[in-house]
């Protein structure tokens, strides 16, 4: 419920309509359960009463002349639950999650990290052609796949792999999907990074963006049909949110009450288009009421605040079947892709701060440490072991993969999305 | 690549004519020009020419473009004639489309053309059918331009040949460039021609570099739209294709030269309108044909020009059944030994040529 106020109160257009905008947001308990609408129940006509008979909109006259001013300066706040150092700001928002758990997160992320690296070398190496890292972004995924039941349904755009690590994918397949070799479920039929788990309920990415945003509200759809007690989570970046098919699926999500939620990635560039001409408004958080979705904006890089507005939103996804959106707020530490280079459109000292100074692992390594759950020596002793098991040798892999020499490279960078 | 620019270098005989009256002077060596600085030399000229034209995308301002085309003209011409976008096909295609309309001479380009397909209503039911729906009233002078066709090792969704599908419809033009020359006379005609014209061009080419004749360095260089170019004479059979495999084509008649066969290789230039003159009268002497193009075969150019044959007066003079060489009938796979085989190699279209020629 604090978060459904939170949102409530925030976004309340600066006069005027903030009775009717309340209405509308307030709608917890009614939508899903009640079969009436305020827009389906029957209205009695009255030309005697002055009020608006309009079926478009449910609002007061109001006979100032006003516009409503986008709500830029400060916007929908962020919510947290650790500060920079892993120190948990409110006691009451501690998810207490137990030991195994966040070491399971702590891992996830860290193994993810280890994986990136190694398969960026790979690429440059010529072992492998293309090749995107997760770097800075690891918080957004385990802590929201942290979140859900191992069998919701996850639609990812390409930067979610940590999703697929939280839930076990095993080292081998990702290799082998990157490497399009012999152990390849997909048959070396896709590009790097274009993961695919039927038994994960990770739905295989597809690389023109956004359009697994109307799919994934599709196959909500038909989980609320069948009753499956299920959610659908659907990933995207502050980008793709531009397409055209990021507001079909939104309104749609909404219209047919479906339980979904919207999980943005705000990272702070589209290749190289900064959010400033990304979009104008107040992100992409800022939206979802124009749609009639239950909407928040969290801080990415804390796990907790991750997986306490995850799970929340989905227990009441799938209890009162409506959509939720996320709006994750992070920083994109590396390239695009292996196609791109960074240095080209910001500064070196903006990468490092985050690096530095806000990372999701290293604010959860914080914790951890307070908690007396962790400490350097098994720090070292995990480096060490994450990185064996990535570059094991196995059957089928690397070395009986294709040769990517480096004149079969694209003679361009061709960043991909 | 980057350091030397073709932009650079002048011709001795520019210098001076001084130095033309006095000195022998022997000719200089052949400008050298990527495809890539040749559609970047096109655009600047135009943009430079008349100031109606301006390109919008996404990525061409200050990162140069997705794959650098537009190095510099950013730099040159600043926030008002070169666009950064948003992320969505659909709406700058139709943002485009209303400049068009409105006077403007926009070149909206398209990252690879695989991401058209998410802003195909625009080009189709508004750029291409306006002119004709509004009896002649509202011209589109659009240019749509980006890397058409496969790459390497960026499987189904950046490979797909849209030379098809774009050459189907009427109120396009649709133009296939090879090397250096065909891209910057096409494009140049393109941004000129009053009609919306798809410019498919291919990513692997950007990098290629060709001679650049001089008449191409010159600031009014055009190539026609709706005129084909033989590459190469020949008299045995006749080669037809369009975009990279014409450098494929050209290596195949060399190969099978040395084997006392003589291709004539012919480089489309245009998918629509498509110069079956050209392509007859090559026909004609020469008794066979094979075509080959990246895309699919089903529904493809090649399917297109083997109708047109036989519709035409070329058709009696086929010693042998047409033979088309394609892309193979499957999405692009991403292993690379997957990928090789589904693209035309150089074997195949000897293979196809042989086959036509019983030998």
């Amino acid at each position: 419920m604090a978060v459904a106020i939170a949102a409530a109160r925030v976004w309340r257009p600066n006069r005027g309509l903030s009775q009717a905008a309340l209405l509308l947001l307030w709608r917890p308990g009614a939508r899903g359960l009640a079969r009436s609408h305020p827009h389906r129940q029957q209205q009695q006509f009255s030309s005697l009463d002055d009020k608006p008979q309009f079926p478009g909109a449910s609002a007061e006259f109001i006979d100032k002349l006003e516009f409503i001013q986008p709500n830029v300066i400060s916007g929908i706040p962020i919510y947290r639950v650790m500060d920079r150092q892993g120190q948990i700001i409110n006691p009451s928002e501690d998810p207490h999650l137990p030991k195994e758990k966040v070491l399971k997160l702590y891992k996830s992320m860290t193994l993810l990290n280890t994986m990136d690296r190694i398969l960026y070398e790979s690429q440059r190496q010529g072992r492998i052609s293309f090749y995107m890292t997760n770097y800075g972004e690891e918080g957004t995924h385990v802590g929201s796949a942290a979140a859900l039941d191992n069998t919701d349904l996850v639609f990812g755009q390409y930067r979610e792999a940590g999703v697929l690590m939280y839930r076990d994918y095993p080292l081998e397949l990702f290799m082998a999907q990157c490497y399009g070799n012999i152990s390849d479920l997909g048959k070396g039929r896709q590009m790097p990074v274009h993961y695919g788990c039927k038994e994960r309920h990770f739905v295989t990415i597809s690389s023109p963006l956004a359009t697994q945003i109307p799919q994934a509200v599709g196959a909500a759809y038909a989980a609320k049909r069948a009753n499956a007690n299920r959610v659908v989570i659907c990933y995207f970046g502050e980008g793709a949110a531009s397409e055209g098919d990021a507001h079909a699926g939104f309104n749609f999500a909404a219209t047919l009450e479906c339980p979904i939620i919207f999980f943005c990635r705000n990272n702070g560039y589209a290749i190289s288009t900064p959010t400033s001409e990304q979009y104008r408004g107040d992100g992409i958080a800022a939206r979802g009421p124009g749609y009639g979705i239950m909407s928040i904006r969290v801080d990415g890089n804390d796990v907790f605040a991750v997986y306490n507005a995850t799970r929340e939103a989905r227990r009441r996804a799938v209890a009162e079947n409506q959509p939720f959106l996320i709006e994750a707020m992070t920083y994109r530490i590396g390239h695009h892709s292996t196609s791109d280079d960074s240095s080209a459109y910001r500064s070196v000292d903006e990468v490092n701060y985050w690096d530095k100074q806000d990372h999701p692992i290293s604010r959860l390594r914080h914790y951890l440490l307070s908690q007396g759950w962790w400490d350097e020596e098994q720090e070292k002793a995990w480096r060490k072991q994450s990185r064996k098991k990535v570059r094991a040798p196995r059957p089928g892999g690397r070395r009986q993969g294709p040769a990517w020499e480096a004149g079969c490279l694209p003679t361009a960078p061709c960043p991909h999305r | 690549m980057a350091a030397v620019s073709g932009l650079v270098r002048r011709p001795l005989r520019e210098v001076s004519g001084l130095l033309k009256r006095r000195f022998h002077w022997t000719a200089p060596t052949a400008l050298q020009v990527t495809v890539r600085d040749a559609i970047n030399q096109g655009m600047d000229e135009e943009l430079e020419r008349d100031e109606k034209v301006f390109l919008l995308g996404e990525e061409v301002a200050q990162y140069d473009g997705a794959y650098k085309v537009s190095r510099g003209l950013w730099k040159k011409y600043g926030d008002k004639r070169i666009i950064d976008t948003p992320i969505s096909e659909m709406g700058f295609a139709g943002i485009a489309v209303g400049a068009a309309m409105a006077g403007l001479r926009p070149i909206c380009e398209f990252m690879t053309f695989n991401f058209s397909m998410q802003a195909i209503d625009q080009v189709i039911n508004s750029a291409a059918k306006t002119y004709y729906m509004s009896g002649g009233l509202q011209p589109v002078p659009i240019v749509f331009r980006g890397p058409n066709g496969a790459s390497a090792g960026v499987a189904a969704q950046h490979s797909q040949c849209f030379a098809a599908w774009y050459g189907h419809c009427p109120g396009l033009k649709v133009v296939s460039p090879w090397n250096s020359e065909d891209a910057k006379g096409l494009i140049k005609s393109a941004i000129r021609d009053n009609n919306p014209v798809v410019v498919l061009e291919n990513e692997l080419m950007y990098g290629v570099p060709f001679e650049f004749p001089p008449e191409a360095q010159s600031k009014d260089f055009l190539i026609p739209i709706g005129k084909a170019k033989i590459e190469r004479q020949g008299t045995h059979i006749t080669v037809v294709s369009h975009s990279r495999p014409v450098g494929h084509c050209l290596e195949a008649a060399a190969v099978l030269s040395k084997e006392g066969v003589e291709c004539e290789v012919i480089n489309m230039r245009t998918i629509r309108p498509m110069d079956m003159e050209t392509i007859e009268a090559s026909v004609m002497k020469t008794n066979h044909l094979v075509t080959v193009e990246g895309g699919w075969p089903q529904f493809g150019v090649g399917a297109e020009i083997c109708a047109r044959i036989m519709e035409g007066p070329a058709f009696n003079f086929l010693d042998a059944p047409a033979v088309r060489v394609t892309g193979a009938d499957v999405p692009m796979p991403y292993a690379k030994i997957l990928e090789d085989n589904s693209i035309p190699q150089v074997k195949d279209i000897i293979f196809a040529i042989k086959k036509t020629l019983n030998i």
